[in-house]
């Protein structure tokens, strides 16, 4: 464990199909929740590859208040 | 107590006052009770206001049925508005404030884009977090499924288990938005709305209304040779945000008023003959089998996919066709399963009439767990 909130573990994912108007043309776009490794949980977006639980993912850039987190190379 | 649902469907023609209006003068007409009569207003909805854009709507609609002079009072709490307004209006008579309450649930969807209601619904979580990052509740019922198929084993056929036993049972509702049977082949090649859910894992975005009239029981003799008990009712809440969840597998709300209600009618869940589920998502149904106690933590799926939620099985699940074939007019929701449950333990469910009707539950929830109201109901 670490203070480090820009790294964390995916304890879940989603690809959105079906977007609110406002993200519409995002879609589609992959949502998950991530386990900080500093402690607590945040709802996040994914950018690059798809990522699974499990997964290892760090901060790439927070955008209009939403982090936007990518899987990390084992 | 007196029963009133309107058909749910899409009904580009009928306004939301009318829809409530319609149920709410069926049920009074099915209690024998005049509007004059009522002491109380009680109305789940969810977001009128944003749909329809009418505020202030309980005495919006009382008005209209004739009971100006009254309390009437609006309730929301998201998908839970519905069982919400029961829960108080119960409260009200048990409190012995009030003897006889017209409670009232109704919502007017599909006059708005599909994009745009689901912005709408979104508004049941937490806008600044979730909602910002772009979760939709499909999303968000979504990882919920991901993480229990990860902790579970739960596959898809598990999750398409539901929507193909729901559509069976729907198609013989005669007041079900989609009367349809469908193939677990239809339901697991169904277009992907938030992966692993596909349209079939979802419920419908429908317009509709459901009232009942409750009364104190030892006047219920007053009104109906075939009364039916509210034996135990309990209302929870928990955090909004999914995120904050230390287990979204389960939701705690549930479970607590389960246990509370269940004590209050003196019960266990082994009692329970048939129950009424939130079933907005499959995932739902399967997490609400676990959470009232019907099924272990984590066996769920199988448990639906083995059949033993159907119709004629040991303890069947949505007998109506739940929110997934009857639709899901979020307002009216909590309201119509009240109204489902009563109608079975009467005999009067026809073609959908179960064999065990003595005992039933309904559970409604709202948003992603944040609450939930539980009633159960029996003969006297």
């Amino acid at each position: 464990m670490s203070n480090d909130m820009t790294t964390g573990v995916i304890y879940t994912e989603t690809v959105v199909h079906a977007a609110p108007a406002e993200f519409v043309a995002d879609a589609p776009y992959q949502l998950a929740i991530v386990s900080l490794d500093s402690g607590g949980r945040l709802t996040a977006r994914i950018t690059g590859e798809r990522v699974k639980i499990g997964d290892k993912v760090e901060l790439v850039e927070e955008r209009a208040g939403v982090s936007f987190f990518r899987g990390v190379e084992p | 107590m007196g029963i009133g649902k309107t058909a749910f469907g899409a009904f580009p023609d009928r306004t939301l006052r009318s829809l409530a209006v319609e149920a709410g003068e069926k049920c009074m007409q099915d209690a024998g009770v005049s509007p004059s009569q009522i002491e109380a207003f009680y109305l789940g909805n969810f977001a009128g206001p944003a749909f329809v854009g009418q505020n202030h709507l309980a005495p919006y609609i009382a008005g209209s049925l004739g009971l100006t002079g009254v309390p009437c009072t609006r309730f929301e709490a998201a998908c839970a508005s519905g069982g919400s307004a029961f829960f108080h209006a119960v409260s009200s008579v048990a409190a012995g404030l009030n003897d006889i309450v017209l409670v009232a649930g109704v919502e007017k969807m599909t006059s708005q884009s599909t994009p745009k209601v689901t912005e709408i619904l979104a508004g049941a979580g937490d806008m600044a977090g979730e909602g910002r990052a772009g979760a939709t509740f499909p999303a968000l019922f979504a990882m919920i499924a991901r993480r229990h198929m990860y902790q579970y084993g739960t596959t898809r056929e598990h999750l398409a288990a539901v929507a193909v036993k729901n559509h069976a049972n729907g198609a013989k509702n005669p007041l079900a938005h989609m009367r349809k049977v469908i193939t677990m082949e239809q339901a697991l090649a169904g277009k992907m709305i938030s992966e692993p859910l596909t349209v079939f894992d979802c419920s419908l975005i429908s317009d509709g209304a459901a009232a009942v009239v409750i009364v104190p029981l030892e006047r219920a003799s007053e009104f109906t040779d075939q009364p039916v008990r509210i034996l135990g009712i309990a209302q929870t809440s928990d955090y909004v945000a999914l995120d904050a969840k230390a287990d979204i597998t389960t939701f705690w709300a549930v479970r607590e008023a389960a246990e509370k209600a269940y004590k209050m009618a003196h019960v266990s869940a082994r009692d329970i003959e048939f129950a009424e589920v939130h079933d907005c998502f499959t995932i739902a149904e399967i997490v609400a089998t676990e959470d009232l106690g019907f099924i272990k933590k984590g066996e769920g799926g199988p448990y639906v996919f083995e059949g033993r939620t159907r119709l004629r099985a040991e303890r069947p699940v949505n007998a109506s066709g739940g929110l997934k074939a009857k639709g899901h007019p979020v307002g009216a929701t909590g309201v119509g399963q009240i109204c489902d449950v009563a109608l079975q333990i009467r005999g009067e469910a026809g073609e959908l009439q179960l064999d065990r009707h003595s005992i039933g539950l309904a559970q409604n929830l709202g948003g992603s767990g944040a609450t939930a109201v539980i009633t159960v109901l029996g003969s006297i």
